[in-house]
């Protein structure tokens, strides 16, 4: 069974997902954050492999991603440092990044390292999903891994209905339309869409990302999905002084207390 | 074969639509309205207008007797530089400009390199009266100050891209970010044959009025519409793909299409993508991309602001991968001369981006009997600085 659905069988809400990006801010750090993170209470850990052109990230993780493609990070060490992660980390590992890297890592490679070294799902936001079904899913199948797909406010109910169908995990709920990093309080706006989205009884679980920042985004987002992903506001915090495992064990204690 | 893109944006193995869903009823919503648009009587009716008494259409095809002698073939050159602003850019900005309008969008963003496409736009958002956010590359302001200014002066906010190497491909970046965050009332105006499906014919298709007008204007001169070579510079490739569109499938018309090889194709500062390109995606699309083994995107370098982009159009990619068109690469410095030698036969000083297409002409071997047609898409003004700082005139 993949961990994400066994994680959504025995935790319904207030699931803490938290992003970062590999290689960030050391080459060599993505063990430790992984540790740390589910030490501290993370259900869900989300990678980012790094792109010089993340189009649909805000400045802090388009940072984050520069400093890391600096440091050295690719696909190839990324897998390397994930060899014998499952001995020490047991939460699911979602791996988030943009499709040209991987394409020319080549997708059915890809797919094979992710079951080898455990990682559960992948969000590539800029593959279609028509490519993904038509080219792409039996690859995915093959070996277990799940495609995240993500909804906005501006998406349809009869897109909402198809993304549901062809999903397995969970939905991603964007939650304005932005990049990620954005400050947002959540808004009446916001609102109708996640009452909208609720209404419609989904098969998938949903976590609400862009914009949750802290335990007040935090609790709001967990009113209205099973749980909250956290990204650029994680970054910022492990971008400051201090030890990186204490940044992270405040930071997540600062958000699920 | 025909070269035409099916239903889903492919040319052949290129093009698609490679886009967050944050875009996703953006694209959508472009896709399924705008050939109706389009070809409704009443936009055909403005879009013509405003080409003839506002951009100064149909621009002249003119024989260049002296570089024709020089290079022993009849050369005409399609006068894109003729064109109001200067440049082929305003084409395709009045045709989405009227697109925008139609679709109810109140602002408009746009992306530039060598700024023509931005003050294009500015140009065609001061004629409507149409709020105008242009993004250029920091590196790209420096060095098109005058186009900035222009900009300013039509009224436009001219926003420095500061991420990444600061050129065009983080000003494209940058204007996609600003549409994810502003999706219902802005509609981004994209300046060349690239972006995700419908762009890159949508932008084709307003500029293929270059090869309706040298297919008649060619009738006129030499009682047939089809030349031996059509020739043109790519960067996204829109004035390649508008003076190559009615040619696509006349296999008697040999296509050209020259691309800036900065240094030299091998060392490290080339924006020669067929060259040094591999199938990736970039903005969108599917499409032939310089890039690491690791699938990030590689710098491009070129004198040419206009032609320092990582990526080519995917029509270009499939005309290149099917060898419908010919692909040449011309150095910096070939350009410049090719510039200089223009200027002094024809008393024309191009674009550094059109000057490539003429330097490829010292590469090719020609019957006297050849016609050949050279899109000249734009004039030099812009580049007098580049002009002086190259020095060798
Ligand atoms: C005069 C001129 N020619 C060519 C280009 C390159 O663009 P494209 O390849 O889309 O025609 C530019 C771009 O700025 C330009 O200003």
């Amino acid at each position: 069974m993949n961990r994400i659905d066994k994680l959504f069988q025995n935790k319904k809400e207030r699931i803490l997902n938290v992003y970062f990006t590999a290689g960030y801010p050391q080459l060599n750090d993505t063990t430790t954050i992984l540790e740390a993170l589910e030490t501290s209470g993370a259900d869900l850990i989300e990678i980012g492999i790094p792109y010089s052109d993340p189009i649909a990230d805000g400045p802090t993780i388009q940072e984050s991603n520069g400093v890391a493609l600096d440091n050295g990070m690719t696909l190839k060490v990324l897998f390397n440092q994930l060899k014998g992660i499952r001995d020490k980390v047991s939460v699911p590992i979602v791996l988030m990044g943009y499709v040209n890297p991987i394409v020319q890592y080549g997708m059915e490679n890809f797919c094979a390292k992710c079951e080898e070294v455990g990682v559960d799902a992948v969000i590539l936001p800029d593959l279609p999903m028509f490519e993904y079904l038509e080219i792409y899913k039996p690859m995915f199948e093959k070996h277990g891994l799940y495609n995240i797909f993500l909804i906005t406010p501006q998406t349809s109910e009869a897109r909402i209905k198809q993304i549901d169908d062809n999903s397995n995990g969970f939905i991603y709920m964007v939650s304005s339309a932005s990049t990620t990093g954005a400050k947002t309080s959540i808004s009446v706006d916001q609102s109708d869409y996640f009452a909208r989205v609720k209404n419609m009884n989904l098969k998938n679980p949903t976590l609400i990302g862009f914009g949750i920042s802290n335990a007040e985004t935090f609790d709001k987002a967990c009113e209205n999905a099973n749980g909250a992903i956290i990204g650029s506001a994680f970054i910022k915090a492990i971008s400051e002084e201090g030890n990186l495992k204490e940044k992270i064990s405040g930071f997540v204690r600062s958000v699920i207390g | 074969m025909k070269i035409q893109v099916d239903e889903r944006g492919y040319y052949g193995n290129f093009g698609g639509a490679f886009i967050p869903e944050m875009l996703y009823p953006n694209i959508e919503e472009l896709r399924e309205n705008y050939e109706q648009i389009v070809q409704a009587p009443d936009f055909q009716k403005q879009f013509n207008h405003l080409l003839r008494d506002f951009v100064g259409r149909p621009t002249p095809l003119y024989l260049a007797e002296r570089l024709s002698e020089k290079y022993g073939a009849e050369i005409y050159l399609k006068r894109e530089d003729l064109c109001h602003t200067g440049a082929h850019k305003v084409n395709n900005t009045v045709g989405q400009i009227l697109l925008a309008q139609k679709l109810g969008k109140q602002k408009i963003i746009a992306e530039t390199g060598a700024g023509q496409h931005g003050v294009a736009t500015a140009t065609v958002c001061a004629l409507m009266g149409i709020e105008c956010i242009v993004y250029m590359g920091e590196v790209d302001m420096a060095r098109q100050k005058p186009n900035v200014e222009r900009m300013r002066i039509l009224g436009a906010e001219v926003r420095p891209a500061k991420s990444g190497s600061k050129t065009l491909k983080d000003a494209t970046n940058e204007a996609m970010r600003h549409w994810i965050n502003n999706p219902t009332d802005t509609h981004y105006i994209i300046g060349s044959v690239v972006g995700p499906h419908p762009y890159p014919e949508m932008v084709a298709r307003f500029q293929s009025v270059i090869s309706k007008e040298i297919k008649t204007q060619l009738l006129e001169k030499k009682g047939k519409e089809n030349p031996d070579y059509v020739i043109a510079c790519v960067g996204g490739g829109s004035n390649a793909a508008g003076a190559f569109y009615h040619y696509y499938n006349e296999e008697d018309v040999k296509l050209v299409a020259v691309e800036a090889a900065g240094l030299g194709n091998h060392t490290g500062e080339s924006a020669a993508t067929t060259v040094l390109g591999k199938p990736g995606i970039l903005h969108g699309s599917k499409t032939l991309l310089m890039q690491t083994e690791d699938g990030q995107v590689v710098e491009p370098y070129s004198i040419s602001a206009g032609l320092d982009y990582p990526g080519i159009g995917p029509v270009h990619a499939h005309l290149f991968e099917t060898g419908r068109a010919k692909f040449y690469s011309v150095t910096d410095e070939e350009a410049m001369k090719a510039g200089v030698l223009l200027s002094r036969t024809e008393g024309i000083i191009p674009a550094v981006e059109s000057a490539h297409a003429f330097a490829a002409l010292n590469q090719m071997t020609f019957n006297p009997s050849d016609v050949v047609v050279i899109n000249l898409s734009g004039r030099g003004d812009k580049d007098l600085e580049t002009y002086i700082k190259w020095g060798k005139y």
